[in-house]
């Protein structure tokens, strides 16, 4: 791989041994991709703080430096972590104090979490603590080159933000912090972000739930290609764009798609196949949506419902205002609990404007940080519960061997003040 | 059989390990795909589910899902429950900075398919270093 000289500076040591570390693994990686060279980024986003039994004995073995040296740059030798080279953020990770004896989460980890912030932020991780950092604050500009992981905020920014990045895991996130490279490769070159595949709705995309249902069957159907969306398509809202992003990346591994005139690289069905002719369509049909949520509730026998789980990926504050309107007046049933998940930022303007104390009078929370997909905790007990999100409702039952509903709003509402799930397919 | 059959690739991460093979047509999720204290296949639709991979040569597609794939397969690792080495077609950010981390031999774009030449049981050698995969010999369980 060509290397430039500031590049080869950082392997050769003149900045420490951890860069070193960093760019050896960006080199293998880069290598092993076939990249012709790396390229300058100034937005990461990673994960080192998350607790997990590996991660827990490395810090007991050699502290936190350990953990980022093994874990995040691949090495074992012993490593002085400096402060990051560019602009990275944490991106969701374990619960936090907020959701400290809600689960079977332990309160040993929530505070080796705590330990690993003040270690990372001292290193200049922003802790936003979400898998939509977009939603707070670190928002790419167009044509921009990051390197992001979280396979739902990596296909919002390549699609509906226009930046440019791969989907990356917490190794090469890890190593990018600490040199601002990333191997130029797939999604940073400008003649790998045209379409590959057209999806035509035959029938109406509109609500928040049609915009999952319909991300999970392009994500089914094109796995990891880059599909141009066309057909009855109402004009989505981040919220919308986030449903949908995330479930192309949970049935599939999408992480760039095009929506002709409304996100930035495809002005028309055109202009995403660069002006070639566009294949036929591959159709979704009234059949076809039948089949996404036969698929999403086939995981679910009982209708008595004792979990509800909205914000996935983590709420946006018009979704939380709509939870809080709509639970105004009404009680959650016995036994039931219900969780929204929300970048803390966020939690701070929720609780600001009331929504958190309308929801938590009717009985459920607000919690910010993960998920339980992330941290792998429901409510003790929990056997059956019922969401809004396509990613949840895929990933959870497998997660926790517990049983799913996958519904609207409303019928998640519903559930959580009935504790029964009545949901159906309009 | 007689000789044995190579397959020629590109060689990711070198080292050399020979181990029976595990061949699904299925691509492989990490988070919510596996579980690394078990080494195990845990997604309900997965044509290995409930099957253990743990000194496997896994034979697969690609990768799928998450960004926490490496990480995922590198819990593998530190836990010792990693496969013996990797062989797959489709290569992306996912899979290979998984392979590098999880620290095991893998051979990529081989040649002819490893999904139609390998089958589950089959005792195959994986040479990162020369990129080859050879199958050394049938396994008990494959009936022509």
């Amino acid at each position: 791989m060509l290397l430039t000289d500031d590049e080869r500076a950082m392997r050769d040591g003149e900045e420490g041994a951890a860069v070193a570390a960093a760019m050896d693994l960006l080199i293998r990686y880069g290598e092993a991709l076939g990249a012709e060279r790396l390229v300058d980024t100034r937005n990461v986003a990673g994960t080192m703080t998350q607790p997990s039994p590996a991660k827990a004995q490395l810090v007991r073995e050699g502290g936190w430096a350990k953990a980022y040296a093994v874990i995040n740059l691949d090495s074992d030798e012993r490593l002085d972590i400096p402060r990051m080279k560019v602009p990275t953020c944490q991106l969701q990770h374990g619960f936090s104090d907020d959701a400290d004896g809600l689960t079977g989460y332990s309160t040993q980890s929530i505070e080796l979490q705590g330990d690993a912030e003040s270690y990372f932020s001292d290193r200049g991780v922003n802790i936003l603590a979400t898998c939509t950092p977009y939603q707070v604050g670190n928002l790419p500009v167009r044509n921009e080159h990051v390197a992001w992981m979280e396979s739902s905020a990596v296909v919002y920014a390549n699609s509906v933000l226009g930046a440019r990045t791969n989907c990356e895991g917490g190794a090469s996130t890890g190593a990018a912090g600490l040199t601002g490279k990333i191997p130029y490769w797939g999604l940073h070159d400008p003649a790998n972000r045209l379409a590959t595949h057209v999806v035509r709705a035959d029938v109406r995309v509109d609500t928040f739930q049609d915009w999952g249902m319909f991300g999970y069957f392009v994500g089914e159907r094109v796995q990891e290609a880059r599909p141009a969306v066309i057909g009855d398509l109402g004009l989505p809202d981040l919220t919308d764009l986030k449903h949908f992003s995330a479930a192309t990346a949970t049935s599939g591994g999408v992480e760039l798609y095009h929506l002709p005139g409304i996100t930035p690289e495809a002005p028309t069905l055109e202009a995403a196949f660069g002006g070639g002719a566009p294949p036929d369509p591959i159709v979704y049909g009234p059949a076809e949506r039948r089949w996404v949520y036969e698929t999403l509730n086939a995981q679910g026998s009982s209708t008595d419902v004792d979990f509800i789980l909205l914000g996935c990926p983590h709420a946006s504050l018009d979704q939380i205002a709509q939870i809080a309107y709509r639970l105004e007046g009404r009680r959650l049933r016995d036994g039931v609990q219900l969780w929204v998940m929300t970048p803390r930022a966020l939690a701070t303007m929720a609780a600001r404007n009331g929504y958190t104390r309308t929801i938590m009078r009717a009985g459920g929370h607000v919690l910010t940080d993960s998920c339980p997909a992330m941290s792998r905790a429901a409510p003790p007990g929990t056997r059956v519960f019922a969401t809004d999100s396509a990613k949840q409702a895929h990933y959870l039952p497998a997660i926790l061997g517990i049983e799913a509903w996958f519904g609207t709003l409303d019928e998640c509402l519903d559930a959580a003040v009935t504790g029964r799930w009545s949901g159906g397919l309009a | 059989m007689t000789a044995p059959i190579e397959l020629r690739g590109r060689g990711i991460v070198p080292g050399s390990v020979e181990a029976e093979a595990l061949v699904t047509r299925d691509p492989i999720s990490g988070f919510g795909g596996i579980d690394v204290a078990t080494g195990t296949i845990i997604e309900p639709r997965h044509e290995l589910f409930g099957v253990c991979f743990t000194g496997k040569v896994l034979v697969f597609p690609g990768a799928k899902g998450s960004s926490g794939w490496s990480g995922f397969f590198q819990s593998t690792r530190l836990m010792g429950t990693a496969p013996a080495a990797f062989v797959f077609d489709v290569v992306t950010t996912k899979a290979v900075l998984g392979a590098i981390v999880t620290r095991i031999p893998t051979v990529v774009e081989a040649s002819p398919a490893p999904l139609e030449v390998i089958r589950t049981g089959d005792t195959v050698r994986v040479d990162g270093d020369a990129g080859v995969v050879t199958v050394l010999a049938r396994g008990s369980a494959f009936i022509q």
